[in-house]
Formats: C-alpha cells, structure tokens, sequence
C-alpha cells in the first residue's frame, strides 16, 4: 500500500507491502535517514524517538500506517550545522555525547517537551526525559537542557523585539 | 640523519579522499619492538600499541585541501580517544585542531591493534608513538619543503600546516605534492610538555557535529548497494546446543532469499530486516539442552571455597594471624550478574565476493575479528578488510564478535552483502556478561586502630579467560583470571599482613569484559569492608585509610587524591539535615580515584545528591574529556551498584529489555558532579574505568551512616 506524509518539510510517499511495518525501519531503510536509531524494539529505550505532528513518539514501535498525511521530524530535520536547534547548539556548547548512539533520541525528546514547556525545572525533566543513554550522559544532558530553555528564550525574544521595532 | 630510502610505492598510497600522500611512518616500531603482554594492561594500565610492522602502515594523508588525516588504530566508543589522539598529532604536527580529522583505520591500511580498544589503555599506548611519529611527518615534511622552496632546512619553521621560509610560504598539502621518495629522519626530540598547544586543553569532541546533527556514523547504519538483511535464530536456554532446524515454512515466506543452514547455526536472508525476522521466527530449531538452570545454582557455584584458589597477593603472614577468631572481623560481600546493555546491538555488515571480505562493523577487536572471519571463509587474513565505524556504545561488549562470522558466511551463501544483528532480547540473552561474585573479608586491627591483618577473598566467574583475546593456553599458566582480580587486590600497602585469593569458577554461559572489569565489584567489597573497620577502630573512614597507605610513589598519589577529595567536597563522618557522605577510593591501572556522596533516603529509596571525584590520571590529554568520563563512569558505577541485575530463571537468563533490566536514569542521576583532577604522574593514564571504582562502596557506606543498614549485595536495597 501506499502512504504519504511530510518528513522534515518535504512531502514523501512510500510502498511498503506491510502496513503494520514500524516507522523506524521506513525511516531508515526506505528513506535512508540513519540519525533515528534501533535500540529496543520494545518502546523502552527511546533511542527511535522522532516527531509525528510535534509529538515525540518511539518510532520502532509506531506502525507506518499512522503516520499517513501527518508531519514527521527526524534529527536530520531538527537543525543543522549552519542553523542548529536550540537544543543542538545546548548539545554542542555542553560536549554532551560520548558515543553517541543514543543522543538523537534525547534530542528530540527534549525538543518536544520544550514546546510544550519552555522552562522546565529538574522535576520536569526527570519525568518527561525518560530515554536510556549507556554511557550515562545524565549530568551533561541536564545542563545543556537547561542551556538549550535560555538559548531558545533568549532567540524568542529577540524576534519579539525585532517584531516590536519594525 | 639515517637515509633509509622508501619507495614511494612502499610509503604513498593514492586515495579516495583527494589524496596527495600517505606517510607511512613504520620505522619507530622497527627501533622499540614491543613485547610485553596483556597482563601489564590490568595492573597498570601500561598496554603498548601493538601494530603489525611486516608491511607499511598507514597514519596520515594529507589531503589537497591540507587537512590530516589521522588513521586511528583504536576505535572510538564514547571514550573521547579520536579527540586525544588528534590532540597529540595536532601538536607535533604543528597544525591546527580544525585541519585535524580521525577515521577508524581499516585492517587494510595495515595500521591495526593486536591488542584491542580496551583496558583504558588507547591514549597512554600511543602516548610516545603517535607524536614521535607526528614529528617524524614534520620533519619529513620540512625538508621537503626546505628542496622545493630552494632554502636550507634549517631556515624553516612550520606553523598552522604550513611551511614558512624566506618570506615564501608553502602549505603541507604543496609540500608532499609529487614526491616520490622520502628520506626517514631519526626521531626527533618531542617538544616539552608545557609548549604544546592542544595537550592538556578542554579541546571540544572532534565528533561532536557528526554525534549532534545525527551523521550515519556507526555500524548498523551502514549500508551497500544491493544489501540484503540476514538474521541468526539464537537460542533463550543457556547451553544450548544448536542440532538441526526445519526450515521448510520459513523458506516460502515474503521476501526470503535464502536459509543457510550451517553446522553451528541457522539463519535467514531475506529482503527487508521485518521479512528477516519474521522467517526466523518460522523456523523451527532443535536445541540440547544440558539443564535446566535457575539463579540459585549459579550463587551456589560463586562461593569462596569452592572452584580453584590462587593467591594473586601475600605480605607478611596474614593467614596464622587471621586463623585465631579472637579480634577477628568478617564481612561477606556479593555482586550479581550484569548486562552490558549497550544501545546499539551487536552486528555487521558483510560483504564476500571473488575470495575478498569486506566486514563494515563495530567492533573493539579488529584483528581478532579479522582473523576469526579469515580462517571460517578460508581466506588468508589479507582477502578481509575489516572496516571499523564509530561504536554504539562498547563496555566489553564487542571484544569477542563472533556474529561478524555469521554475516560473513550469509553474505558467501548470497553473494550479496548481508547486513546481521541482534535484536535486544538476543544482546540480553547472548551478553558476555560481567560475572557474578562472592568475598569474604577479614581482618584483625590493633589496640590503636591500625590493621595488623586483612585477607581478601573472591570468587568470580570468569573475565578474561571467557574471552578469545586471552588465547586458553595462557589460563593453566596464569592461574588467576587477571580480569576478576582487577581491583581486588589490597591497595593500603602500610598494613604489614596482608593477602588476596581469587577463586575462579566458569559458569554455564558466557562471562567475560565489562567496563572495568573485577574493579566494580571488588572495590565495592575491599572499601565497604574498610568502612565497617574504620567505624570499629572508632576513627574517620578517610583518616583511617590515609594511615593504611605505604610511603612510596603509588602511596604518594593514593594518598593525594584522597585528601583533594576530603577537602573539595567538606567530606564529614555525620548526618547532616537528613544527608549522609559516604567516602571510598580505589586504584585501577595505576590511576587513582577518590570519592565522596552524598545521599539521602526517601520511602526506602536512596538518592544521590551529588558526588565529589578526585582522579589522578597523570597527564589529562583532554581534561574536559576525562571530567566526562568521570561523571558518565560515576552514573553507570551507580546504575550497576544500585539497580542492575540478571536473573536465571527456568533455564534461561532475564529480564530481555530496558525498563525490567532496571539501570540509572536521568531522575538518579546526581544533579552535582564535582571532578578534581590531580596530575601526579608525568604520563597520561588510565581514564575511562578507574571512577567506576569506588561509587558502589560510597553509596553504601553513606547509607549506612543513615541508617545503621550495611548493604552488602549489589545491587543496593535497603529491606
């Protein structure tokens, strides 16, 4: 069957003969966007988090078909090195990956849960930033949370600003 | 100078980088032949490069665009070493870090660790090497420049890549343009440590953009035209036999290309990784199994006394002291079976075709992989080409890879390359798991408090002798397994009797590195037994092991970071608001490392406050890195120390995922980590498993301040 969505801006369509094919793997293999990882398969990792529609969602356990006429957003989406998201430039000031496997799923974790709450304390993160980093980048990862909140608030308003004086 | 004139052919290889040269600079291996083993890697962290020198080796390109590329023969699995080592090369190269760039080195290029990516040991084994070869490019460099500018070698300087003379400039990339023959200088003199530029400095991860904007950089997203996905039916029962499987079902399925059935295994190839899996699960595999195993017999067979001792350490005469009961103390002490748990599973991309291999995987151990896929495919070792990529994450995990092997023989069957790996239930039943242990301590103090004798014990499952980089002959000679002994020798030198005994069992399924190996659990019994004396000799658990400890260098620098950590983090022997710190220090690999936490308990839940660590590395190549390994090294010690542990349950071993495999997340991980880093060694050290050490024992020294409770099994419950 066919199903058709927009990933990182773009309108994509793709046959997939199984529709309960999880979206992790069209991701991947289909569409060759390597940044979105396996981890578990199981949901409990969080190593697959990707965005549908701005929600973070584990895509290795999200059927493809769901995702028919929604928005999807993979780290390669998020940001780039000329225009980093807040929470990649915080990534970037913090030196906050080791090996790096797991890093995108947080990433976009944390740029989900910053739409929804701009300023979160410790308590919001502990509960909203649940993904496994093996390495244990936990203290890091904090900080450049925290880090990416200001940079996002300060870019924020200085567009206000410019919206204000123009 | 010694002319030893190299071929081009021999030294410059042309590229697919826009290569205008390839500096093979072999000869340093030639002056200082390398032959000390494996064992100095555990007690000192001294493990050398270990490079092949029949054949050039390559480890540097200078491109056309100036840049160098360092081809490293150690992997990069989070520890931060490509960072390092750029560093290191950068400085004697007398370029910039930006012109610096790292890739794994493939066996092809000749420039291949015997040894492995391990042991802490990948910065202080190239230490010497890499930038006496470094200034061996220099120099090379230099005087080529010096022909081609018509100036004297002497009258020119390099700065940023580029060669300066006479007012005229040159970049490095102009300097090697066209040169067919290289005159090899003697070493020259490395600069002092206090005039390099990058050595020593917070330099930013050199793969920081690739890990950040999401770059395809690790091995399960490596990917070939034509790849085809392959999966290996593995078995759930510990023991198990592979006998025979009925593939008939299997092979009509959607997309399946191929069953291969082989005398060890059996495994599908099919068009898409879901068709893969959804075949092996059609195939229907016979099993022997021996028995039925449960997690009781396994803490039955990890007992003190029983399996064979070996006396790995003696001083004085600590058994006649510790045979008469009277005074005498005695703790026991347990850790359970843990999982690696790294993110990214175990597999490989192979590719075999025309007797050439082509492995894309990562891996710890190149050679030892190549090698292995060699002699299944019957190629000689240079028809494989193992191409190492970033690592998701290695711990130990992929110091033996037998499932290279696997992709290999799938891809032969096809013809095609065949992309392998595990699924998460596969990593959690087919780990190589850090085994379980059991110590009994005792020790006898004196009318003034000081230990007059102390005896450690230790069973473990094995460590190295579980693993293929340990060839099996060396397991009758060596007697004690080296890995399940790391840390559990006696470190306080001053006590006049003192002995360890490690007692090895090998157990029904696999068990072998582990980051850090024996340190974690060892250090989590010897420095929880050291509190519960101190707390007898009625003295402050730091004082009293500053007293334990000889005066010599090792002494010296043990001694050291424990006062830094006294003092960083206002460690006091009390209950403070309903806080309690808890103190431990360990040794590993010759490096040091002290810490202090501070935790408080909540509906019988600990939480750690915040932890003060005090390491001393020697020279800390890239201090902001090794504050990194620090804080990640004290989360995971505390996800292993307070929530990990596997169980055998009818047979088989659980739990099989993320969540019932409980570990550290971001809610238990202190929000304060404070790292003082001491620089009491002219050398850099070991970094990335010393401050695994004394985590577990601090938590649950500070717990007992708290409550009264000694916890003594990992992982840390109060009841």
């Amino acid at each position: 069957m066919n199903i058709s969505f927009h990933i990182n801006g773009k309108p994509q369509s793709v046959e997939i003969a199984d529709e309960n094919t999880p979206l992790l793997w069209v991701v991947r293999d289909i569409l060759d966007l390597k940044g979105t990882k396996f981890g578990c398969g199981k949901a409990a990792c969080g190593a697959c988090t990707l965005h549908v529609d701005g929600e973070a969602i584990r895509s290795c356990s999200y059927a493809v078909k769901f995702a028919e006429g929604k928005q999807i957003t993979t780290i390669e989406g998020l940001g780039n090195e000329q225009n980093p998201h807040p929470v990649q430039q915080a990534w970037i000031e913090e030196i906050v990956p080791q090996c790096g496997y797991c890093q995108p799923g947080f990433m976009m974790a944390t740029a989900a849960m910053l739409d929804k709450i701009p300023n979160p304390t410790d308590e919001d993160i502990d509960n909203n930033i649940i993904n496994v980093c093996r390495c244990a980048t936990y203290y890091r990862m904090r900080k450049a949370i925290h880090r990416a909140a200001e940079i996002s608030a300060k870019s924020k308003s200085s567009i206000e600003t410019q919206t204000t004086s123009s | 100078m010694s002319k030893k004139r190299i071929s081009r052919r021999k030294f410059l290889v042309s590229g697919g980088l826009g290569t205008l040269g390839v500096l093979a600079v072999g000869t340093y291996l030639f002056r200082n032949p390398i032959r000390r083993g494996i064992a100095g890697a555990i007690d000192t962290g001294e493990t050398p490069y270990m490079g092949n020198t029949s054949s050039p080796i390559i480890w540097f390109e200078v491109t056309s665009e100036n840049e160098i590329v360092l081809h490293s023969p150690k992997v990069e699995m989070g520890q931060g070493t490509f960072t390092s080592l750029a560093q290191m090369a950068a400085d004697e190269l007398e370029v910039s870090m930006e012109q610096m760039k790292v890739i794994h080195a493939t066996s092809a290029s000749g420039n291949m660790d015997g040894f492995a990516t391990g042991g802490s040991t990948s910065v202080s084994a190239l230490w010497v090497p890499l930038r006496e070869l470094a200034a061996t490019m220099r120099e090379m460099i230099k005087k080529e420049a010096a022909s081609k500018l018509s100036v004297l070698p002497t009258e020119v300087s390099v700065n940023n890549g580029v060669v300066l003379a006479a007012g005229k400039t040159m970049t490095y990339a102009e300097a090697v343009a066209n040169v067919t023959e290289w005159d090899v200088p003697d070493t020259p003199e490395l600069k002092e440590i206090k005039d390099y530029k990058y050595i020593g400095k917070p330099i930013a991860r050199v793969d920081l953009n690739d890990k950040v904007f999401g770059a395809p950089i690790f091995g399960m997203d490596a990917t070939m035209p034509d790849m085809l996905y392959g999966s290996v039916v593995r078995s759930s029962a510990i023991g198990a036999k592979y006998k025979d499987a009925k593939i008939s079902k299997a092979e009509g399925m959607p997309g399946v290309v191929k069953i291969i059935k082989e005398p060890d295994f059996v495994g599908v190839v099919a068009h898409s990784l879901i068709q893969a899996e959804n075949a092996k699960n059609a195939i229907d595999v016979q099993w022997e199994v021996e028995r039925n195993w449960q997690t009781a017999d396994i803490e039955a067979m990890i007992e003190v006394g029983k399996g064979e001792p070996f006396i790995i350490q003696k001083e004085g005469d600590a058994e006649d002291i510790l045979n008469s009961e009277e005074g005498v103390v005695t703790s026991e002490y347990k850790s359970p079976i843990g999982a690696h748990a790294q993110l990214e599973p175990n597999g490989a991309l192979a590719y075999v075709a025309d007797d050439k291999a082509t492995i894309i995987m990562s891996t710890q151990v190149v050679k030892i992989s190549r090698d292995e896929i060699a002699d299944r495919l019957g190629l000689d070792k240079d028809q494989v080409n193992m191409v190492p990529t970033f690592l998701g994450g290695g711990f130990g995990r992929r110091l033996h890879t037998p499932n290279a092997i696997q992709a290999a023989v799938m891809s032969k069957a096809v013809g095609k390359p065949v992309k392998c790996f595990f699924t998460r239930k596969e990593e959690f039943q087919n780990d190589t798991f850090r085994p379980p242990t059991h110590h009994v301590l005792k020790a006898k103090l004196t009318q003034d408090g000081m230990i007059e004798a102390m005896e450690h014990n230790v069973s473990s499952g094995d460590v190295a002798f579980g693993s293929p980089m340990v060839p099996s002959i060396a397991a009758p000679i060596l007697g004690a397994d080296l890995g399940a002994w790391r840390g559990g020798m006696i470190q306080y030198g001053a006590i006049p009797n003192y002995r360890t005994i490690s007692w090895r069992v090998t157990l029904p399924f696999a068990t072998s590195w582990w980051r850090s190996l024996g340190l974690l659990a060892n250090t989590f019994a010897i420095e929880s037994f050291m509190d519960e004396l101190a707390i007898s000799a009625k003295k402050n658990p730091a004082e009293f092991r500053l007293a334990q400890i000889q005066d010599n260098d090792r002494g010296f620098r043990l001694k050291e970071v424990i006062k830094a950590v006294v003092e960083k983090s206002g460690y006091k022997d009390e209950v403070v608001d309903g806080r309690a710190m808890g103190f431990a220090v360990s040794t590993d690999a010759n490096t040091p490392c002290a810490q202090v936490v501070e935790v408080s308990i909540k509906n019988k839940e600990i939480k750690v406050h915040k932890v003060t660590c005090a390491m001393d590395p020697g020279i800390a190549v890239n201090p902001d890195q090794v504050r990194a390994q620090c804080e990640g090294a004290i989360i995971m010690g505390m996800s292993a120390s307070m929530f990990e542990k596997m169980d055998v349950e009818d047979g088989q071993l659980t739990p099989t995922i993320y969540g019932p495999y409980q570990m550290a997340l971001m809610k238990n991980a202190p929000k304060e980590i404070d790292v003082v880093l001491l620089q009491n060694d002219d050398k850099p050290g070991a970094v990335g498993e010393p401050p695994l050490g004394p985590i577990g024992a601090a938590v649950a020294n500070a717990v007992f301040r708290l409550t009264g409770q000694r916890l003594r099994s990992m992982p840390l419950k109060l009841s």
